[in-house]
């Protein structure tokens, strides 16, 4: 059961496989408890994401995306975060220039063994989200 | 006169390269089209006037040989931007710099002499003659130019190996060249998305402002059009048009030197240029840095710092 009583929303997740995708498993197995409105794509690393992906998933009906990698200096391929950063930052400053509210994109940095800020971060970005409302409307 | 300047500049280039790219009258007096000059006797061609508004230094990564190409002062931001990517290598390219007043944007000036046929144009250096079926019209350049050049900050070309004129120093205010995104910035979301879905709505997706774009180097292999990977389809509605200008803006960030190309060959008069521009402001803001200006720099999304100064984390 979804932590928000709404209707679910659709947020798209891309998630490093070193640091974020084993924090959402390890918040999974502590059983932390979670919404349920986000579906995580495993990429192999934060630098893998390219800032079109985050434009597509937006495009073709996505209500918002979340990108989480391996914090700055950790990363598993040494440097592909900070690519990240640079590229999501752009995104991140042209979305609401285009007419799309910044808020429904977010990129944060959750390592391996944080399973609870991981919960914090799907939980806020997600009742955000429903302050915010579908983006598409139908 | 620069254009007598030029041609002799030309002359002396012309046997130590294969080829020179330079401009020649086109149909009509109105019209300018590149001329690739391989002879002595191809000089006389030559023309330098307020139309000249194509950045020729766009055919310089396709060139296997030494070649020389005329820029304008925001044309050399071109040659610099490939210099900088490792496009184009600087000893195979001899630039002829020409400083340049303004230009005249064709439509403008199309709109103005109620798309009549041209017949006879002349050009002085603020203003130009254009005589048709009803009679004469003079029209100064300033009001038929293109946006680039009411904000120009380059009008010399910064980088040349050859100056066909003296060094024009820019009078414009360096905060006026983004003062049209700034405009756009004061409004709310809604009222800029109700702007960019309108414009970006009448894309027919001709792909000329790609065509046209001197960074889009990828040429046949633009993810545009592709099928593997297949990012967008041939459907023709709003969503698919919006992520063509989102592909073409995302692959300039921080590469577009404002050249204005695209918009000048929009067949639709969408501000195709807009989104880049915006980029390129936030580039200035982060990393202080613009595009096409120094040959050493390095573009901002090639590279990165450990502990970037102004990108802070974002709190949910």
């Amino acid at each position: 059961m979804s932590e928000v009583a709404a209707k679910e929303l659709r947020i798209v997740g891309f998630l490093c496989n070193w640091c974020s995708y084993g924090g959402a498993d390890t918040a999974g197995v502590g059983r932390f408890k979670q919404p349920t409105d986000l579906r995580i794509i495993r990429v192999p690393c934060s630098g893998r994401v390219d800032p079109m992906f985050v434009v597509r998933a937006l495009i073709t009906g996505a209500d918002g995306v979340l990108v989480s990698g391996c914090h700055p200096r950790d990363c598993h391929y040494t440097d592909g975060n900070f690519y990240a950063r640079r590229r999501l930052e752009m995104l991140k400053r042209l979305l609401p220039f285009l007419g799309i509210d910044d808020r429904r994109f977010h990129y944060t940095w959750v390592s391996a063994s944080e399973g609870a800020r991981w919960q914090q971060v799907v939980t806020d970005f997600t009742t955000r989200l429903h302050t915010l409302g579908p983006l598409h409307k139908k | 006169m620069s254009t007598q300047k030029l041609k002799e500049i030309i002359t002396k280039v012309l046997p130590d390269v294969e080829t020179v790219i330079c401009w020649q009258e086109g149909f009509d007096k109105l019209n300018v089209t590149p001329i690739f000059i391989t002879s002595p006797e191809q000089v006389e061609k030559v023309v330098w006037n307020a139309a000249c508004a194509q950045n020729l230094a766009s055919y310089l990564p396709s060139q296997k040989k030494k070649v020389a190409v005329v820029v304008k002062g925001c044309d050399s931001r071109t040659v610099i931007q490939y210099m900088q990517e490792g496009l184009i290598d600087k000893d195979n390219v001899v630039v002829i710099g020409m400083p340049c007043k303004g230009i005249i944007s064709k439509k403008k000036v199309q709109k103005a002499i109620n798309n009549e046929p041209v017949e006879e144009v002349t050009y002085t250096d603020d203003s130009i003659k254009v005589k048709t079926p009803s009679g004469e019209k003079t029209i100064a350049i300033k009001d038929v130019w293109p946006s680039k050049c009411a904000t120009c900050q380059y009008p010399t070309p910064i980088i040349a190996d050859h100056l066909a004129a003296d060094a024009i120093q820019s009078d414009k205010p360096a905060d006026s060249v983004y003062a049209d995104i700034a405009e756009l910035e004061a409004k709310t979301l809604e009222e800029r998305w109700a702007y960019f879905s309108s414009q970006f709505d009448k894309c027919i997706r001709c792909y000329a402002c790609r065509n046209a774009c001197p960074m889009c180097v990828c040429q046949d292999s633009c993810i545009a059009e592709t099928r593997d990977p297949h990012w967008i389809t041939q459907r023709m509605n709003f969503d698919e048009k919006l992520m063509f200008h989102m592909i073409h803006s995302l692959h300039l960030a921080g590469r577009c030197v404002e050249c204005g190309e695209c918009e000048r060959v929009c067949p639709m008069e969408i501000p195709v240029a807009k989104l880049k521009k915006k980029i390129n402001k936030e580039m200035k803001e982060l990393f202080d840095y613009t595009p096409g200006v120094n040959p050493e720099d390095k573009p901002p999304m090639f590279v990165f710092n450990v502990d970037e100064a102004k990108i802070k984390e974002h709190k949910l």
